[in-house]
Protein backbone atom coordinates (compact mmCIF):
# COMPACT_ATOMS: atom_id res chain seq x y z
CA UNK A 1 0.00 0.00 0.00
CA UNK A 2 1.74 3.52 -0.38
CA UNK A 3 1.53 6.18 1.28
CA UNK A 4 -1.56 8.06 -0.29
CA UNK A 5 -3.89 5.08 0.15
CA UNK A 6 -4.99 4.42 3.81
CA UNK A 7 -7.82 2.39 5.75
CA UNK A 8 -10.04 3.74 7.98
CA UNK A 9 -8.42 2.10 11.08
CA UNK A 10 -4.77 3.37 10.24
CA UNK A 11 -7.07 7.40 9.91
CA UNK A 12 -8.28 6.39 13.38
CA UNK A 13 -5.30 5.20 15.23
CA UNK A 14 -3.57 8.54 13.71
CA UNK A 15 -6.37 11.18 14.41
CA UNK A 16 -6.57 9.68 18.19
CA UNK A 17 -2.21 9.57 18.47
CA UNK A 18 -2.17 13.10 17.48
CA UNK A 19 -4.45 14.07 20.51
CA UNK A 20 -1.90 12.84 22.95
CA UNK A 21 1.26 15.74 23.57
CA UNK A 22 4.35 15.10 24.90
CA UNK A 23 5.46 14.75 28.40
CA UNK A 24 1.84 13.94 29.31
CA UNK A 25 0.83 11.14 31.83
CA UNK A 26 -1.16 8.84 30.08
CA UNK A 27 -3.09 5.93 31.78
CA UNK A 28 -3.66 3.13 28.58
CA UNK A 29 -6.32 0.74 27.65
CA UNK A 30 -5.44 -2.14 25.94
CA UNK A 31 -6.21 -2.81 22.02
CA UNK A 32 -7.28 0.23 19.95
CA UNK A 33 -5.77 2.95 23.11
CA UNK A 34 -2.17 1.44 23.33
CA UNK A 35 -2.44 1.09 19.70
CA UNK A 36 -3.07 5.16 19.44
CA UNK A 37 -0.50 5.93 22.87
CA UNK A 38 2.53 3.70 21.24
CA UNK A 39 2.67 5.13 17.76
CA UNK A 40 1.95 9.05 19.73
CA UNK A 41 5.31 7.89 21.49
CA UNK A 42 6.97 6.44 18.40
CA UNK A 43 6.08 10.03 16.44
CA UNK A 44 5.47 13.51 18.13
CA UNK A 45 5.54 12.46 21.87
CA UNK A 46 8.73 10.45 22.35
CA UNK A 47 8.56 11.58 26.31
CA UNK A 48 4.82 10.76 26.83
CA UNK A 49 4.42 8.69 30.09
CA UNK A 50 2.12 5.76 29.43
CA UNK A 51 0.70 3.58 32.21
CA UNK A 52 -1.22 0.56 32.32
CA UNK A 53 -3.36 -0.35 34.82
CA UNK A 54 -1.05 -4.10 35.49
CA UNK A 55 1.43 -1.89 37.14
CA UNK A 56 3.90 -0.87 34.64
CA UNK A 57 4.59 2.99 34.59
CA UNK A 58 6.63 4.33 31.88
CA UNK A 59 6.14 1.42 29.61
CA UNK A 60 7.87 1.61 25.85
CA UNK A 61 6.84 -1.50 24.89
CA UNK A 62 8.59 -3.01 21.69
CA UNK A 63 5.91 -4.21 19.80
CA UNK A 64 1.66 -3.81 20.73
CA UNK A 65 0.75 -5.34 23.79
CA UNK A 66 -1.88 -8.50 23.37
CA UNK A 67 -2.84 -8.31 26.91
CA UNK A 68 -2.83 -5.59 29.57
CA UNK A 69 -0.39 -7.29 31.68
CA UNK A 70 2.47 -8.60 28.63
CA UNK A 71 6.16 -8.50 30.12
CA UNK A 72 7.07 -7.02 27.70
CA UNK A 73 5.32 -3.71 29.39
CA UNK A 74 7.31 -4.79 32.69
CA UNK A 75 10.75 -4.67 31.19
CA UNK A 76 10.35 -1.38 29.34
CA UNK A 77 9.21 0.38 32.46
CA UNK A 78 10.63 2.53 34.45
CA UNK A 79 9.00 0.62 37.34
CA UNK A 80 6.48 -1.64 37.80
CA UNK A 81 4.23 -0.90 40.88
CA UNK A 82 1.25 -3.73 42.17
CA UNK A 83 -2.40 -2.84 41.12
CA UNK A 84 -3.36 -1.62 43.68
CA UNK A 85 -0.95 0.72 44.28
CA UNK A 86 -1.93 1.70 40.53
CA UNK A 87 -5.44 2.61 41.78
CA UNK A 88 -4.24 3.85 44.74
CA UNK A 89 -1.55 6.35 44.60
CA UNK A 90 -1.01 7.33 40.83
CA UNK A 91 -5.09 7.47 39.14
CA UNK A 92 -7.22 8.28 42.70
CA UNK A 93 -4.12 10.52 43.50
CA UNK A 94 -4.67 12.34 40.57
CA UNK A 95 -1.38 12.11 38.86
CA UNK A 96 -3.20 10.86 35.04
CA UNK A 97 -3.13 13.61 32.77
CA UNK A 98 -5.10 11.57 30.43
CA UNK A 99 -6.97 8.25 30.52
CA UNK A 100 -7.15 6.33 26.81
CA UNK A 101 -10.06 4.14 26.73
CA UNK A 102 -11.94 2.16 24.40
CA UNK A 103 -16.14 1.50 24.67
CA UNK A 104 -18.46 -1.45 23.43
CA UNK A 105 -21.52 1.40 23.63
CA UNK A 106 -21.32 4.91 24.18
CA UNK A 107 -24.02 7.68 23.90
CA UNK A 108 -24.31 11.31 23.13
CA UNK A 109 -23.02 12.60 26.38
CA UNK A 110 -20.03 10.17 25.97
CA UNK A 111 -21.14 7.58 28.74
CA UNK A 112 -19.55 4.37 28.31
CA UNK A 113 -21.05 0.66 28.12
CA UNK A 114 -19.07 -2.56 28.81
CA UNK A 115 -20.96 -4.14 30.88
CA UNK A 116 -24.23 -5.83 29.66
CA UNK A 117 -26.84 -5.46 26.37
CA UNK A 118 -30.14 -5.79 27.69
CA UNK A 119 -31.22 -6.55 31.30
CA UNK A 120 -28.34 -6.15 34.12
CA UNK A 121 -30.05 -9.13 35.73
CA UNK A 122 -30.64 -11.03 32.64
CA UNK A 123 -28.34 -9.76 29.49
CA UNK A 124 -28.90 -10.90 26.04
CA UNK A 125 -24.89 -9.79 26.22
CA UNK A 126 -22.69 -10.04 28.60
CA UNK A 127 -20.01 -7.56 28.18
CA UNK A 128 -16.78 -8.04 30.08
CA UNK A 129 -17.65 -5.57 32.77
CA UNK A 130 -16.07 -2.73 34.29
CA UNK A 131 -12.02 -3.04 34.43
CA UNK A 132 -10.45 0.02 35.32
CA UNK A 133 -13.05 2.29 33.36
CA UNK A 134 -15.11 3.85 35.98
CA UNK A 135 -12.01 5.43 37.40
CA UNK A 136 -10.17 6.30 35.05
CA UNK A 137 -12.36 8.37 33.44
CA UNK A 138 -13.60 10.19 36.75
CA UNK A 139 -10.35 10.66 38.15
CA UNK A 140 -7.89 11.28 35.07
CA UNK A 141 -7.83 14.92 34.15
CA UNK A 142 -9.11 14.37 31.08
CA UNK A 143 -10.02 11.32 28.99
CA UNK A 144 -9.73 10.28 25.37
CA UNK A 145 -12.20 7.34 23.76
CA UNK A 146 -11.61 5.64 20.32
CA UNK A 147 -14.06 3.84 18.99
CA UNK A 148 -15.10 2.28 15.84
CA UNK A 149 -18.22 4.26 14.60
CA UNK A 150 -22.05 2.43 13.95
CA UNK A 151 -25.49 1.90 14.79
CA UNK A 152 -24.91 -0.77 17.29
CA UNK A 153 -22.38 1.20 19.09
CA UNK A 154 -23.22 5.11 19.12
CA UNK A 155 -26.35 4.00 20.36
CA UNK A 156 -29.13 6.30 21.71
CA UNK A 157 -30.09 4.91 25.05
CA UNK A 158 -27.62 2.69 26.82
CA UNK A 159 -28.21 -0.10 28.58
CA UNK A 160 -26.17 0.46 31.44
CA UNK A 161 -23.37 3.13 32.32
CA UNK A 162 -20.67 1.39 33.48
CA UNK A 163 -17.94 4.70 32.68
CA UNK A 164 -19.73 7.99 33.25
CA UNK A 165 -18.88 10.93 30.54
CA UNK A 166 -21.57 14.09 31.01
CA UNK A 167 -24.19 11.73 32.24
CA UNK A 168 -27.73 13.75 31.40
CA UNK A 169 -25.35 16.25 29.90
CA UNK A 170 -25.19 19.86 31.14
CA UNK A 171 -24.15 20.36 34.53
CA UNK A 172 -24.88 17.06 35.32
CA UNK A 173 -20.82 15.37 35.56
CA UNK A 174 -19.68 18.29 38.14
CA UNK A 175 -23.19 17.51 40.09
CA UNK A 176 -22.13 14.30 40.15
CA UNK A 177 -18.81 15.44 42.05
CA UNK A 178 -16.57 13.79 39.51
CA UNK A 179 -13.68 15.28 39.95
CA UNK A 180 -11.92 14.98 36.00
CA UNK A 181 -13.15 16.83 33.19
CA UNK A 182 -14.27 14.23 31.24
CA UNK A 183 -14.01 13.29 27.95
CA UNK A 184 -12.39 15.65 25.61
CA UNK A 185 -12.78 14.02 22.20
CA UNK A 186 -13.97 10.86 20.72
CA UNK A 187 -12.07 9.72 17.75
CA UNK A 188 -13.81 7.26 15.58
CA UNK A 189 -12.84 5.69 12.27
CA UNK A 190 -15.03 8.37 10.39
CA UNK A 191 -14.33 11.70 12.29
CA UNK A 192 -13.43 13.38 16.13
CA UNK A 193 -16.62 14.38 18.05
CA UNK A 194 -16.18 16.87 20.46
CA UNK A 195 -18.66 18.25 23.70
CA UNK A 196 -20.46 21.04 22.62
CA UNK A 197 -19.42 23.64 25.70
CA UNK A 198 -22.79 24.41 27.03
CA UNK A 199 -24.58 21.26 26.87
CA UNK A 200 -21.65 18.27 26.61
CA UNK A 201 -23.69 16.72 23.78
CA UNK A 202 -21.11 15.14 21.25
CA UNK A 203 -20.95 17.15 17.99
CA UNK A 204 -18.76 16.09 14.89
CA UNK A 205 -15.87 18.90 14.66
CA UNK A 206 -13.82 17.46 12.28
CA UNK A 207 -14.77 14.57 9.56
CA UNK A 208 -11.96 12.43 8.17
CA UNK A 209 -11.50 12.81 4.14
CA UNK A 210 -13.70 11.04 1.52
CA UNK A 211 -16.74 10.68 4.91
CA UNK A 212 -19.74 12.36 3.74
CA UNK A 213 -22.18 13.75 6.46
CA UNK A 214 -24.65 11.20 5.58
CA UNK A 215 -22.71 8.28 6.38
CA UNK A 216 -21.56 9.98 10.02
CA UNK A 217 -25.81 10.14 10.24
CA UNK A 218 -26.29 6.81 9.42
CA UNK A 219 -23.68 5.42 11.71
CA UNK A 220 -24.97 7.15 14.26
CA UNK A 221 -27.70 5.77 17.20
CA UNK A 222 -29.25 9.34 17.49
CA UNK A 223 -29.99 12.67 15.78
CA UNK A 224 -26.11 14.24 15.09
CA UNK A 225 -24.86 17.73 15.51
CA UNK A 226 -22.25 19.02 13.75
CA UNK A 227 -20.26 21.82 14.98
CA UNK A 228 -20.15 25.11 13.07
CA UNK A 229 -16.53 25.34 12.74
CA UNK A 230 -16.61 21.52 11.57
CA UNK A 231 -13.41 20.88 9.34
CA UNK A 232 -11.44 18.04 7.50
CA UNK A 233 -8.95 15.48 9.39
CA UNK A 234 -6.03 15.99 7.91
CA UNK A 235 -4.84 12.94 6.14
CA UNK A 236 -2.12 10.45 7.24
CA UNK A 237 1.34 11.54 6.58
CA UNK A 238 3.59 9.35 5.12
CA UNK A 239 5.73 9.27 8.31
CA UNK A 240 2.58 8.28 10.62
CA UNK A 241 1.70 6.10 8.05
CA UNK A 242 4.79 4.01 8.05
CA UNK A 243 5.66 4.14 11.44
CA UNK A 244 2.07 2.66 12.50
CA UNK A 245 2.65 0.00 9.83
CA UNK A 246 5.62 -1.01 10.89
CA UNK A 247 4.75 -1.45 14.49
CA UNK A 248 1.95 -3.64 13.23
CA UNK A 249 4.49 -5.65 11.25
CA UNK A 250 6.85 -6.34 14.14
CA UNK A 251 3.45 -6.70 16.73
CA UNK A 252 2.83 -9.77 14.04
CA UNK A 253 5.94 -11.13 14.04
CA UNK A 254 6.35 -11.54 17.79
CA UNK A 255 2.77 -12.51 18.62
CA UNK A 256 2.67 -14.77 15.71
CA UNK A 257 5.72 -17.01 16.66
CA UNK A 258 3.74 -18.43 19.05
CA UNK A 259 5.23 -17.50 22.65
CA UNK A 260 4.96 -13.99 23.39
CA UNK A 261 8.63 -12.00 23.64
CA UNK A 262 9.47 -12.24 26.87
CA UNK A 263 10.37 -15.42 27.67
CA UNK B 1 3.64 -22.70 58.09
CA UNK B 2 4.51 -23.24 54.83
CA UNK B 3 4.18 -27.43 54.20
CA UNK B 4 6.08 -28.62 50.77
CA UNK B 5 2.93 -30.60 49.34
CA UNK B 6 2.21 -32.20 46.18
CA UNK B 7 -0.72 -29.58 44.24
CA UNK B 8 -2.90 -32.82 44.81
CA UNK B 9 -2.53 -32.84 48.39
CA UNK B 10 -2.54 -29.31 48.68
CA UNK B 11 -6.18 -28.70 46.85
CA UNK B 12 -7.62 -31.93 48.79
CA UNK B 13 -6.99 -30.24 52.31
CA UNK B 14 -7.10 -26.53 51.66
CA UNK B 15 -10.38 -26.22 49.47
CA UNK B 16 -13.63 -27.25 50.08
CA UNK B 17 -16.89 -27.39 48.61
CA UNK B 18 -19.05 -24.13 49.15
CA UNK B 19 -15.26 -22.07 49.74
CA UNK B 20 -14.35 -19.04 48.58
CA UNK B 21 -11.57 -18.83 46.81
CA UNK B 22 -9.22 -16.57 45.36
CA UNK B 23 -6.93 -17.34 42.32
CA UNK B 24 -5.07 -14.18 41.33
CA UNK B 25 -2.40 -13.15 39.08
CA UNK B 26 -2.88 -10.46 36.50
CA UNK B 27 -2.19 -11.69 33.03
CA UNK B 28 1.24 -12.54 34.49
CA UNK B 29 1.65 -15.99 36.67
CA UNK B 30 -1.70 -16.82 37.05
CA UNK B 31 -2.17 -20.12 38.61
CA UNK B 32 -3.63 -22.79 35.76
CA UNK B 33 -2.51 -25.80 37.24
CA UNK B 34 -4.22 -25.31 40.85
CA UNK B 35 -7.27 -24.15 38.87
CA UNK B 36 -7.07 -27.35 36.99
CA UNK B 37 -6.93 -29.36 40.27
CA UNK B 38 -9.71 -27.81 41.59
CA UNK B 39 -11.54 -28.99 38.34
CA UNK B 40 -9.44 -32.58 38.63
CA UNK B 41 -11.28 -32.86 42.57
CA UNK B 42 -14.66 -31.81 41.38
CA UNK B 43 -15.20 -29.01 43.81
CA UNK B 44 -18.48 -27.33 43.75
CA UNK B 45 -20.35 -24.69 45.06
CA UNK B 46 -17.21 -22.13 44.89
CA UNK B 47 -17.19 -18.70 45.68
CA UNK B 48 -14.89 -17.65 43.42
CA UNK B 49 -13.02 -14.22 43.30
CA UNK B 50 -10.76 -13.12 40.92
CA UNK B 51 -10.17 -9.38 39.12
CA UNK B 52 -9.39 -10.83 36.11
CA UNK B 53 -11.77 -13.75 35.45
CA UNK B 54 -10.11 -14.69 31.97
CA UNK B 55 -9.40 -18.62 30.92
CA UNK B 56 -8.86 -20.37 33.93
CA UNK B 57 -12.15 -18.69 35.62
CA UNK B 58 -13.83 -20.05 31.66
CA UNK B 59 -12.96 -23.46 32.74
CA UNK B 60 -13.88 -24.01 36.48
CA UNK B 61 -17.06 -22.39 35.97
CA UNK B 62 -17.82 -23.96 32.53
CA UNK B 63 -16.76 -27.41 35.13
CA UNK B 64 -19.47 -26.75 37.32
CA UNK B 65 -17.18 -26.07 40.17
CA UNK B 66 -18.69 -22.09 40.69
CA UNK B 67 -22.07 -20.96 42.57
CA UNK B 68 -20.59 -17.16 42.25
CA UNK B 69 -18.27 -14.80 41.14
CA UNK B 70 -17.37 -11.93 42.56
CA UNK B 71 -15.14 -9.89 39.63
CA UNK B 72 -13.49 -6.81 37.95
CA UNK B 73 -13.61 -7.85 34.12
CA UNK B 74 -14.11 -10.76 32.50
CA UNK B 75 -12.74 -11.22 29.04
CA UNK B 76 -10.16 -13.24 27.46
CA UNK B 77 -7.58 -10.87 26.90
CA UNK B 78 -6.41 -9.83 23.42
CA UNK B 79 -9.10 -12.32 22.08
CA UNK B 80 -12.66 -11.54 23.03
CA UNK B 81 -15.72 -13.26 25.35
CA UNK B 82 -15.44 -15.77 27.54
CA UNK B 83 -17.66 -18.34 26.05
CA UNK B 84 -18.27 -20.64 29.47
CA UNK B 85 -18.70 -17.41 31.76
CA UNK B 86 -21.20 -15.57 29.18
CA UNK B 87 -23.12 -19.01 28.79
CA UNK B 88 -23.36 -19.26 32.47
CA UNK B 89 -24.63 -15.42 33.00
CA UNK B 90 -26.99 -15.85 29.99
CA UNK B 91 -28.45 -19.21 29.85
CA UNK B 92 -27.13 -20.44 33.44
CA UNK B 93 -25.14 -23.54 32.08
CA UNK B 94 -24.05 -25.56 33.63
CA UNK B 95 -25.37 -24.18 36.98
CA UNK B 96 -26.75 -20.35 37.67
CA UNK B 97 -23.77 -18.12 38.65
CA UNK B 98 -24.43 -15.51 41.10
CA UNK B 99 -22.18 -12.31 40.29
CA UNK B 100 -20.75 -9.49 42.30
CA UNK B 101 -19.22 -7.10 40.06
CA UNK B 102 -16.69 -4.27 41.16
CA UNK B 103 -14.47 -2.08 39.51
CA UNK B 104 -10.56 -3.13 39.73
CA UNK B 105 -9.95 0.20 41.53
CA UNK B 106 -13.03 -1.38 43.72
CA UNK B 107 -11.80 -4.99 44.20
CA UNK B 108 -7.67 -4.23 44.38
CA UNK B 109 -8.68 -1.55 47.14
CA UNK B 110 -10.97 -4.59 48.99
CA UNK B 111 -8.38 -7.06 48.92
CA UNK B 112 -5.71 -4.21 50.79
CA UNK B 113 -8.70 -3.94 52.93
CA UNK B 114 -8.54 -7.62 53.80
CA UNK B 115 -5.65 -7.75 53.98
CA UNK B 116 -5.38 -4.63 57.03
CA UNK B 117 -7.93 -6.45 58.67
CA UNK B 118 -10.39 -3.94 57.80
CA UNK B 119 -14.10 -4.81 56.95
CA UNK B 120 -14.38 -2.22 53.97
CA UNK B 121 -12.63 -0.08 51.71
CA UNK B 122 -12.69 3.64 50.73
CA UNK B 123 -12.26 5.02 47.74
CA UNK B 124 -13.23 7.72 45.08
CA UNK B 125 -15.14 6.18 42.78
CA UNK B 126 -18.22 5.00 40.95
CA UNK B 127 -19.81 8.14 40.94
CA UNK B 128 -21.98 8.53 38.31
CA UNK B 129 -22.18 4.40 37.19
CA UNK B 130 -24.96 2.36 37.08
CA UNK B 131 -22.64 0.08 38.83
CA UNK B 132 -23.24 1.32 42.28
CA UNK B 133 -27.11 0.45 41.51
CA UNK B 134 -27.03 -3.52 40.44
CA UNK B 135 -28.26 -4.27 44.02
CA UNK B 136 -25.20 -3.54 44.73
CA UNK B 137 -22.15 -4.03 48.22
CA UNK B 138 -21.37 -0.35 47.28
CA UNK B 139 -22.69 2.24 49.84
CA UNK B 140 -22.04 6.18 50.05
CA UNK B 141 -20.15 7.46 53.07
CA UNK B 142 -19.50 11.06 54.05
CA UNK B 143 -16.01 11.41 54.95
CA UNK B 144 -15.57 13.07 58.87
CA UNK B 145 -12.99 15.48 58.12
CA UNK B 146 -14.05 17.35 55.09
CA UNK B 147 -17.68 15.94 54.17
CA UNK B 148 -16.94 14.62 50.90
CA UNK B 149 -18.94 12.04 49.91
CA UNK B 150 -17.31 8.62 48.72
CA UNK B 151 -17.67 4.81 47.70
CA UNK B 152 -17.31 2.20 50.61
CA UNK B 153 -16.99 -0.99 49.54
CA UNK B 154 -16.56 -4.36 51.43
CA UNK B 155 -13.17 -5.81 52.14
CA UNK B 156 -12.42 -9.32 50.51
CA UNK B 157 -11.45 -12.16 52.86
CA UNK B 158 -11.38 -15.83 51.04
CA UNK B 159 -11.00 -18.83 52.69
CA UNK B 160 -8.16 -19.63 50.42
CA UNK B 161 -5.58 -17.86 48.05
CA UNK B 162 -3.75 -19.33 45.17
CA UNK B 163 -0.88 -17.55 42.88
CA UNK B 164 1.66 -18.86 41.38
CA UNK B 165 5.49 -17.49 41.71
CA UNK B 166 9.26 -17.90 40.06
CA UNK B 167 10.58 -19.40 43.36
CA UNK B 168 10.32 -20.55 46.61
CA UNK B 169 13.31 -21.95 49.54
CA UNK B 170 13.45 -24.99 51.55
CA UNK B 171 11.54 -23.02 54.48
CA UNK B 172 8.83 -21.94 52.23
CA UNK B 173 9.54 -18.32 51.35
CA UNK B 174 7.95 -17.44 48.07
CA UNK B 175 9.72 -14.71 45.82
CA UNK B 176 8.18 -13.09 42.61
CA UNK B 177 8.87 -10.48 40.30
CA UNK B 178 7.46 -8.96 36.92
CA UNK B 179 3.72 -7.60 37.18
CA UNK B 180 2.66 -8.56 40.79
CA UNK B 181 -1.17 -7.63 40.52
CA UNK B 182 -2.65 -8.24 43.88
CA UNK B 183 -1.28 -11.50 44.69
CA UNK B 184 0.07 -10.40 47.35
CA UNK B 185 -2.65 -8.73 48.91
CA UNK B 186 -4.79 -11.87 48.46
CA UNK B 187 -2.82 -13.63 49.87
CA UNK B 188 -2.63 -11.82 53.15
CA UNK B 189 -6.32 -11.26 53.02
CA UNK B 190 -7.26 -15.21 52.95
CA UNK B 191 -7.02 -17.36 55.95
CA UNK B 192 -4.86 -20.03 53.50
CA UNK B 193 -2.88 -20.50 50.64
CA UNK B 194 -1.42 -22.00 48.33
CA UNK B 195 1.47 -21.24 46.09
CA UNK B 196 2.23 -22.97 42.96
CA UNK B 197 6.15 -22.02 41.92
CA UNK B 198 8.03 -22.63 38.81
CA UNK B 199 11.74 -23.49 41.11
CA UNK B 200 12.75 -24.66 44.09
CA UNK B 201 16.14 -22.68 45.23
CA UNK B 202 18.55 -22.80 48.24
CA UNK B 203 18.51 -20.05 48.51
CA UNK B 204 15.94 -16.86 46.84
CA UNK B 205 19.06 -13.94 46.32
CA UNK B 206 15.89 -11.52 46.68
CA UNK B 207 17.25 -8.10 46.77
CA UNK B 208 15.32 -6.15 49.71
CA UNK B 209 12.49 -4.47 48.41
CA UNK B 210 11.71 -7.52 46.52
CA UNK B 211 8.05 -9.05 47.01
CA UNK B 212 8.98 -11.80 49.02
CA UNK B 213 5.91 -13.79 51.09
CA UNK B 214 7.48 -14.85 54.32
CA UNK B 215 7.06 -18.70 54.67
CA UNK B 216 4.44 -18.27 57.90
CA UNK B 217 1.64 -16.32 56.17
CA UNK B 218 1.69 -19.26 53.41
CA UNK B 219 -0.35 -22.87 54.22
CA UNK B 220 1.52 -24.67 50.89
CA UNK B 221 4.25 -24.39 48.83
CA UNK B 222 4.13 -26.72 45.38
CA UNK B 223 6.34 -27.36 43.02
CA UNK B 224 4.47 -26.79 39.66
CA UNK B 225 7.16 -26.42 36.61
CA UNK B 226 5.03 -23.94 33.86
CA UNK B 227 2.14 -24.00 36.54
CA UNK B 228 1.24 -20.65 34.92
CA UNK B 229 0.91 -21.62 31.11
CA UNK B 230 -0.61 -20.77 28.96
CA UNK B 231 -0.32 -17.22 31.21
CA UNK B 232 3.53 -16.61 31.34
CA UNK B 233 6.74 -16.54 34.35
CA UNK B 234 8.52 -13.75 33.65
CA UNK B 235 12.28 -14.79 33.16
CA UNK B 236 10.92 -18.50 32.74
CA UNK B 237 8.45 -18.54 29.59
CA UNK B 238 6.19 -16.54 27.24
CA UNK B 239 2.33 -16.31 26.93
CA UNK B 240 1.27 -18.99 24.81
CA UNK B 241 -0.75 -16.55 22.83
CA UNK B 242 -1.92 -18.95 20.67
CA UNK B 243 -3.72 -20.87 23.43
CA UNK B 244 -5.99 -17.92 24.30
CA UNK B 245 -6.35 -17.39 20.90
CA UNK B 246 -7.82 -21.72 20.31
CA UNK B 247 -9.83 -21.34 23.28
CA UNK B 248 -12.03 -19.43 21.50
CA UNK B 249 -13.28 -22.04 19.38
CA UNK B 250 -12.57 -24.91 21.96
CA UNK B 251 -15.17 -22.80 24.64
CA UNK B 252 -17.77 -21.90 22.27
CA UNK B 253 -19.90 -24.67 22.03
CA UNK B 254 -20.89 -26.53 24.94
CA UNK B 255 -19.96 -30.28 24.05
CA UNK B 256 -16.48 -29.16 22.71
CA UNK B 257 -15.62 -27.63 25.82
CA UNK B 258 -16.83 -30.98 27.80
CA UNK B 259 -14.80 -33.54 25.45
CA UNK B 260 -11.98 -31.07 25.94
CA UNK B 261 -12.08 -30.89 29.54
CA UNK B 262 -12.61 -34.21 29.66
CA UNK B 263 -9.42 -35.31 27.74
CA UNK B 264 -7.22 -32.82 29.26
CA UNK B 265 -8.11 -31.98 32.64
CA UNK B 266 -10.34 -34.88 34.51
CA UNK B 267 -8.79 -37.18 32.67
CA UNK B 268 -5.22 -36.49 33.26
CA UNK B 269 -3.21 -37.62 36.73
CA UNK B 270 -1.76 -34.13 36.90
CA UNK B 271 -0.33 -30.66 35.22
CA UNK B 272 2.40 -32.43 33.92
CA UNK B 273 0.58 -35.00 32.25
CA UNK B 274 -2.22 -32.30 31.06
CA UNK B 275 1.30 -30.47 29.15
CA UNK B 276 2.42 -33.78 27.60
CA UNK B 277 -1.80 -33.80 26.29
CA UNK B 278 -2.28 -30.78 25.44
CA UNK B 279 1.32 -30.69 23.31
CA UNK B 280 0.18 -33.46 21.00
CA UNK B 281 -3.44 -31.79 20.39
CA UNK B 282 -2.19 -28.51 20.14
CA UNK B 283 0.13 -30.49 17.22
CA UNK B 284 -3.05 -31.60 15.45
CA UNK B 285 -4.81 -28.62 15.28
CA UNK B 286 -2.13 -26.87 14.14
CA UNK B 287 -1.17 -25.37 10.79
CA UNK B 288 0.74 -27.92 8.84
Amino acid sequence: MSAASYTSDEMMTISAARMLRNRQICFVGIGLPSTAANLARLTHAPDVVLIYESGPIGAKPAVLPLSIGDGDLAETADTVVSTPEIFRYWLQGGRIDVGFLGAAQLDRFANINTTVIGDYRKPSIRLPGAGGAPEISSSAKEVLIIAKQSERTFVDKLDFITSAGFLSGGDARKRAGIPGRGPTAVITDLCILRPDPKTFELTVTSIHPGITRELLKERTGWPLRFAVACEETPAPSSCELDVLRDLHRRTCLVHENGEGAHA
Amino acid sequence: MAQWSTLSEAVASLVHDGDSVALEGFTHLIPFAAGHEIIRQRRRRLSLIRMTPDVIYDQLIGAGCAAKLTFSWGGNPGVGSLHRFRDAVEHDWPAPLELQERSHSDLANAYVAGAANLPFAVLRGYAGSDLARTGSHIRTIQCPFTGEELAATPCVRPEVAIIHAQKADRKGNVFLWGILGVQKEAVLAAKHSIVTVEEYAESLDAPPNACVLPHWVVSAVCLVPRGATPSYAHGYYGRDNAFYKRWDAISRDRSTFESWLKEHVLDTEDFAEYLKVLAETGRQVAPA
